[in-house]
């Protein structure tokens, strides 16, 4: 069954911005969904509200639209476009349900569009919990058993049916409130009369508990013709209760007999033909009985997941790409295997080593928030890793987290638990934390028994003795003492543990360039494996590689000049799929100019990480010894050209003065040192004449003190060597300064990564209020020239981290004259760095008696996070020609070349705006702030700054109320720029709600407020207090700005109930004011959607 | 304590490792044989206990081999006919409620010397490109290189050998209680064969030099020919039985089966490479063009084109080799690959009720 002809167009649907749960793996489908379906002739239209991505350049399909994955854009573009099919299975939850909405309110069977991949039963089949467990029993799979309850008889009655344990779960509720696990009557007794209590509607679900059992997935493969495949299957190594998400998980499973693992595969394809997907990738998830072997399915995901984009990476089957074929009608066995090239799709990989997958979470950022993993997934971000065995994948993926550890254990973090007795040290790690597999490791290290370890936390014995073998080699080494006393033997052994060089350096404390040195005199260096999806039976033409410590490298000969490219790790709040973007695209750019590009990167869900992305693909962490071997690996077989270091972030820039320096490309790296030296730097800008918000270094309180005095406050605290305004505040006075400086330099995170030392101090900034904030990116080349991508004005002030404050292309206050100014601060500091490549640069801009004075906050000598929303709002490719003028190119040649394009402008106004994960996080406060805590982003585009921001706020899912009451309660500060934002409001006719010296302030003002609001704790008489009002859907839109520091204050509570009921919520006058305006003009004009391709036109269209 | 070893091939290629496994303290030899490797991620176990990899060194690809155990329900046969085991990684102790005993107590149980710590992917990769050949491998302490390879290069391999004489049972026995009557040739036949047939008819096990005569004696519904190790050709005496079988009674056989009913069709077979062995190798099922992931191990197949008025029912995938072949006219199909898996997919148990269906016929 070949391909469909009867198709000519096909929607893709993406999946938004990146959140929690639904991240850039999605990107990953996409891309390679729009390039199998480009390859096959269709015209593909594309619909994602991401500008971040690479699927949304426009290269990847006919028709790109960046506009917001809500039901009525989706409809209007169905209607302008008239596709014949949608394929909603490789863009997450948001693809599935978007197109689930559209057909049933019938746009798809009115306009005649045929959903292919999974039809709305199968979907709903699948999604709806009651409709799977019915199907599951059907076909005689076992689910756990479970029951609702209205009282406590009932409630005793379906739990004594079913069998302890229990979990009870109480319907409607956020956190987990009233949630428990009981084991005997008593406890049912209890748990099910506080979660009645907790559940609003008195309903609390009473299910068989199999916390503690072994989870295991398995990623399953069906065609039209019913060939089903199983492309892998996945073992975790963290039992039952915590989100797959969230567990280390690792590839193939490992304690499955074939016996019980040919069971679980006969069950899969039970479930994958009974739900009806009918082409396609599903992932399905098992819980097995570590006693009896019982195996029950916990759910099914209709469509390609986080895990098919780990799957894929793990054996080298694009699942979604062959889903996307799939969808168009071929079969399994007309697919070639793209590895071997001969071998046909319709089988099942084999691989000859182990991938562990490690998450990486984002507390640090939400103070107050535990780190504590259960069934709701936290993390932002995973690496992946390939060993020849577990240990060594488990290490490996533990480095490439950057979390400043060199594996597991054995490094100054593991101090951390010294303190702690044994009994401790365990209770510890039977709570499920982020630091778990070390807590494991140094309970082995201290004697406790595998046994014991295993009882109190669930996590198999196989996966303990694993780690146990890891402790037991470092007491061998400690033994040794040294690196000379190591035999060829030893390392080996101790290398192919996956010990890194940094590990033992710290175990014999001797420099790590000793240990590299004393390894290599024995010979042993690392060795590169392929991965083939056939354990070497076959031929692999794919260069997929992974290093191990074995006999032979398999890493071929190069033909042309090569460029190694460093990825940016795993994702995290502030280095997220922008970089990625960045890499990729370097990749493309570099390919097509006759380079042989090489990545390197650890992040399974990433574009960059396809293998056919590059022409040569290192599955590594990025740290200086595992690019150092593949750096001596393609050094050996062919002319590495030079190694790009300033696209992917903070996590490759940090290597740049540690590998050879006439091979890192462009900017030098004592350039990029000093932008980050704020002494260097401050000389720099005096010399320039640009001017910077005062302030100076502090290693101590006392210093940092001494700064304030002399600049006064507010002052804007932050470490150096940071992304993202990790553990950056704005201070009013003395008492908040001490807590700061205490935080940075103790206890708090940053304190653990290594506290504050003359090389790494704190930087005290006089804080500038109402300032209003701008970012550049910019391109210089060897020449001289600088190419300026767009100047982007923030929404938010100053103080807002710029990674969490919506921006606009073109500034849509600024005058010509301030932008030219900066426009030429950032000539003068391109110029004076010696900037080759890319370069972003900040400003403040605060209005003066005298006209807008413009200071420089920072300049960053590297791709920045708005590289690819500037390319989109542009059509200037930046990270294209950044990557080639790092190769050498100059900015003439490429403007000849045709790559290089003049800005697109005029005719739309482009808004990104950050997208935050609050909803996962229900007890934060919602604040912005100079610390970042976003996830992702959205970008609308239109003919107005109104109707982009109020596209921006849909996007991002925040939609702006049309009619309503607006809650306004402001700091003393705001009030009077807040009265501008509310008489606009109630011009759009929405009533107003206040708080009351809010209230006052408007009434004064002449502005009419319908609801005087107490505040929380005020008994305020005829008033009604800010929680109900929201908790009764009685408020549209919040307006909330910070009166004080800390979580404690009032506004927390307004803003965390806000959040709590989903209601948008705005923590700045600026904001407010840009919500007016779009609600204004959004309600003044037709809804329109417009292709990128459209807007990129030369000469733009006028706008419908 | 590490007992450094080393494996030569018979080409000369050494590799590294560590001795594992049983070792006779006091005499004995380096273990020998014709080493094959096997891609299957699951089911160690039955593999070191099908009689088919009598003569051969199994290498498996995955690294670690014993993360569940050994349980007496997994054995394809009562000990094991293989001559080594070389893996990657043999963990300490195995992990499952199943588990009776640990791999490395399965080896001291059955005499199996085994190499670990090789770098199993340059040993296959090895003999992906040069073929499977014979080779021998030891502890240091007792053999030194050349010692190893001349061990290697007195190995005579498997062509022209009739190892099935060595594995097949003595006497005959019965399994099985279903409604049929089924003779079984032994030529190194699996328990889960025997488990299958089993619920389709009483099974009488016979050795594999019964003459046909004596299996037409039983009347049976229908004869089924196993799987066993080595060359087909070398079993002149079972191809013999197997024409007088033909036409008389229905037949089913796999793989050593598949073969020598070819063979007794007047096919012809030959030595692959370096075989098939493993759980993933797609088949396609000419009839209806589904595609069966099936599990496999043999290094010799049936020649295409050396077949006449034999209809090719199924077809590898991967390589174009015959898979399943059925002469309706005489009631007697076979297949090259193992329907009924022990370890590997279930895709083609139906190939058990096709049995069925046509003793019933």
């Amino acid at each position: 069954m070949p391909r469909r002809d009867d198709l000519d167009s096909i929607l893709v649907i993406g999946s938004g911005p990146i959140v929690i749960g639904q991240a850039v793996e999605f990107d990953y489908s996409g891309t390679q969904a729009c390039r199998v379906l480009k390859q096959e002739g269709y015209r593909v239209i594309l619909a994602n509200s991401n500008p971040a991505t690479i699927m949304t350049d426009p290269e990847f399909a006919h028709r790109t639209y960046v506009e917001p994955l809500t039901p009525d854009v989706l409809e209007a573009i169905v209607e302008r476009e008239r596709p014949d099919a949608v394929l909603p299975t490789l863009g997450g939850q948001t693809a599935l349900n978007l197109a689930m909405a559209l057909h049933e309110r019938g746009t798809f069977e009115r306009l005649g569009v045929e959903m292919i991949g999974a039809n709305s039963e199968a979907i709903a089949t699948a999604e709806n919990r009651d409709r799977f467990k019915q199907a599951m029993t059907e076909i005689g799979l076992a689910v756990p058993e479970s029951g609702f309850a209205y009282n406590l008889e009932e409630a005793l009655e379906v739990g004594e049916s079913i069998g302890y344990p229990l979990i009870i779960r109480p319907s409607y509720i956020l956190g987990g409130a009233g949630t428990g696990i009981a084991f005997d009557r008593d406890d049912l007794e209890r748990i099910a009369a506080t979660g009645l209590a907790a559940s609003p509607v008195s309903e609390i679900l009473v299910e068989r508990s199999i916390a503690g059992w072994k989870e295991y997935e398995l990623e399953v493969m069906r065609d039209r013709a019913d060939n089903c495949v199983i492309v892998c299957s996945i073992e975790n190594f963290d039992p039952m209760g915590v989100h797959t998400g969230d567990s280390i998980t690792v590839a193939p499973a490992q304690t499955l007999s074939d016996h019980e693992y040919q069971r679980m595969r006969d069950n899969a394809f039970k479930c994958i033909r009974r739900i009806g997907v009918e082409t396609g990738g599903s992932n399905i998830q098992f819980a097995v009985d570590p006693r009896t072997g019982e195996q029950v399915v916990i759910e099914m995901n209709p469509r390609v997941s986080r895990s098919s984009a780990l799957a894929s990476k793990a054996t080298g089957f694009p699942i979604a790409k062959i889903a996307a074929r799939l969808a168009v009608g071929y079969t399994l066995d007309e697919i070639t295997n793209d590895i071997t090239g001969e071998t046909p799709a319709s089988f099942e990989p084999t691989i000859d080593y182990v991938v562990t997958k490690i998450p990486r979470w984002a507390f640090e950022k939400f103070p107050g928030i535990p780190d504590v993993l259960g069934t709701r997934m936290q993390s932002v971000g995973e690496s992946m890793a390939i060993g020849r065995t577990f240990p060594e994948s488990l290490q490996k993926g533990l480095r490439s987290l950057e979390r400043g550890r060199a594996g597991l254990n054995c490094d100054p973090a593991e101090a951390m638990w010294d303190e702690w007795s044994d009994s401790e040290l365990v209770r510890r790690a039977a709570i499920a934390t982020p630091d778990r597999p070390f807590q494991l490791e140094a309970a082995l290290r201290r004697g406790i028994s595998v046994e014991r370890l295993h009882e109190a936390t669930g996590v198999d014995p196989w996966f303990l003795d694993q780690l146990q073998l890891v402790v037991d080699e470092r007491r061998r080494l400690a033994d040794l003492g040294g690196p000379d006393r190591l035999g060829r033997a030893d390392w080996r052994r101790t290398k192919r543990l996956g010990f890194s060089d940094a590990q033992l350096a710290y175990l014999w404390n001797v420099p790590e360039a000793d240990i590299r040195a004393a390894r290599l005199t024995h010979g042993v260096r690392a060795t590169f494996k392929t991965v083939d999806t056939c354990a070497a039976e076959f031929e692999a033409r794919t260069p997929y590689h992974y290093s191990t410590y074995e006999d032979d490298d398999e890493v071929g000969p190069g033909r042309r000049p090569k460029i190694i490219i460093l990825g940016s790790g795993p994702n995290r709040i502030g280095q997220g799929v922008e970089f990625d973007y960045c890499c990729v695209q370097a990749s493309f750019a570099l390919h097509d100019a006759g380079f042989e590009t090489v990545m390197i990167n650890c992040n399974p869900e990433t574009v960059s990480t396809d293998y056919d992305t590059s022409d040569r693909l290192y599955f590594e962490p990025v740290t200086l010894e595992d690019v150092s071997n593949v750096l001596d690996v393609e050094s050996a077989t062919g002319d590495v050209a030079g190694i790009i270091v300033t696209l992917g972030g903070q996590t490759p820039l940090k290597l740049s003065g540690l590998l050879p320096p006439d091979l890192v490309l462009g900017t030098p790296p004592d350039a990029i040192d000093l932008a980050e030296d704020r002494e260097r730097w401050s000389s720099l800008c005096r010399r320039l004449g640009i001017p910077q918000p005062p302030g100076g270094t502090a290693v101590t309180v006392e210093q940092a003190l001494e700064i304030v005095d002399r600049v006064g406050y507010p002052a804007l605290v932050r470490p150096s060597y940071v992304l993202g305004g990790r553990a950056m505040e704005i201070v009013y006075g003395e008492e908040d300064l001490r807590r700061a400086m205490e935080e940075l330099s103790g206890f708090g995170s940053l304190g653990r990564e290594g506290g504050l030392s003359a090389e790494r101090p704190v930087l005290v900034d006089r804080f500038l209020e109402d300032a209003t904030e701008v970012d550049v990116d910019a391109v210089r080349d060897a020449t001289g020239e600088v190419v300026i991508g767009a100047v982007m004005e923030h929404v938010e002030e100053a103080g807002v981290h710029s990674g969490d404050s919506a921006c606009v292309i073109p500034p849509p206050t600024l005058s010509a004259e301030t932008v030219a100014t900066i426009e030429s601060h950032v000539r003068a500091i391109a110029d004076a760095l010696g900037v080759i490549g890319p370069l972003n640069v900040q400003f403040a801009v605060k209005a003066g008696e005298s006209g807008d004075e413009v200071f420089v906050i920072e300049a960053n000598p590297r791709a920045s996070r708005t590289v690819p929303f500037v390319s989109k709002a542009t059509g200037v490719p930046m990270a294209k020609v950044a990557a080639r003028v790092l190769a050498g190119a100059t900015l003439a040649s490429l403007r000849e070349e045709g790559l290089l394009r003049d800005p697109v402008g005029g005719g739309h106004v482009s808004v990104k705006e950050a997208v935050l994960p609050f909803t996962r996080f229900p007890d934060a406060d919602t604040l912005l702030g100079p610390e970042m805590r976003s996830t992702g982003e959205v970008m609308g585009i239109d003919s107005s700054f109104g109707l982009a921001f109020a596209k921006s706020q849909a996007a991002a899912g925040d939609e702006l109320p049309g009619a309503g009451t607006v809650f306004f309660s402001l700091a003393d500060r705001d009030k009077p720029s807040g009265v501008t934002a509310a008489r606009r409001f109630v011009q759009l006719g929405f009533s107003l709600a206040a708080t009351s010296g809010t209230a006052a302030f408007f009434e004064a003002a002449g502005v009419p407020v319908e609801t005087v609001v107490s505040k929380v704790g005020e008994d305020h008489p005829g008033g009604v207090d800010a929680v109900t009002l929201l908790r009764d859907g009685k408020v549209n839109l919040v307006v909330n700005t910070p009166r004080g520091r800390g979580p404690r204050a009032d506004g927390a509570y307004i803003r965390r109930a806000a959040n709590q009921h989903r209601v948008a919520c705005v923590t700045t006058v600026a904001a407010a004011r840009a919500a007016a305006a779009g609600i204004a003009e959004r309600a003044a004009n037709q809804l329109t959607v417009r292709t990128l391709q459209e807007y990129h036109e030369a000469e733009q269209l006028p706008l419908a | 304590m590490i007992r450094e070893a080393l494996l030569v091939l018979s080409d000369g290629t050494t590799f590294e490792g560590e001795a594992a496994g049983f070792w006779d303290p006091e005499a004995g030899g380096p273990a020998t044989g014709e080493v094959v490797f096997n891609t299957t991620l699951t089911g160690y176990q039955e593999v070191l206990t099908d009689p088919s990899y009598a003569g051969q060194i199994i290498c498996f690809t995955y690294p670690h081999i014993g993360n569940y155990g050994i349980t007496g329900h997994d054995s394809e046969s009562a000990r094991a006919f293989c001559r080594g085991l070389i893996a990657r990684d043999l963990p300490p102790r195995p992990s499952s409620w199943r588990s009776e005993r640990s791999v490395h107590e399965f080896l001291q149980d059955q005499r199996l010397p085994a190499l670990t710590g090789v770098d199993t992917r340059r040993l296959t990769r090895h003999i992906r490109e040069a073929g499977s050949m014979p080779a021998a491998f030891g502890p240091l302490d007792r053999f030194d290189e050349t010692a190893l390879k001349e061990a290697a290069q007195a190995e005579p391999g498997t062509e022209g050998q009739d190892l099935a004489s060595q594995v097949t049972t003595n006497q005959p026995y019965t399994v099985g209680d279903g409604p049929l009557q089924v003779v079984a040739y032994d030529f190194g036949i699996k328990r889960t064969i025997l488990r299958h047939l089993g619920h389709l008819a009483t099974v009488e096990v016979v050795p594999a030099s019964t003459p046909a005569a004596d299996v037409l004696a039983r009347r049976p519904d229908g004869v089924f020919l196993s799987n066993g190790p080595g060359d087909p050709s070398a079993v002149g005496y079972g191809i013999e039985s197997i024409k007088q079988l033909l036409g008389q009674v229905p037949v089913f056989g796999i793989c050593l089966g598949h073969q020598m009913m070819a063979a007794a069709l007047g096919g012809r077979t030959y030595k692959m490479p370096f075989g098939h062995h493993g759980g993933n190798h797609p088949v396609r099922r000419i009839a209806t063009g589904a595609v069966e992931i099936t599990s496999q191990n043999h290094n010799y197949a049936v020649a295409a084109g050396s077949l006449e008025d034999t209809e090719i029912t199924h077809i590898n995938l991967n390589d174009g080799v015959i898979e399943g072949i059925s002469r309706p006219d005489l009631r007697a199909f076979s297949v090259q690959y193992h329907p009924e898996a022990g370890p590997g997919p279930h895709d083609a148990s139906y190939l058990f009720s096709e049995f069925e269906r046509i003793m019933g016929a």
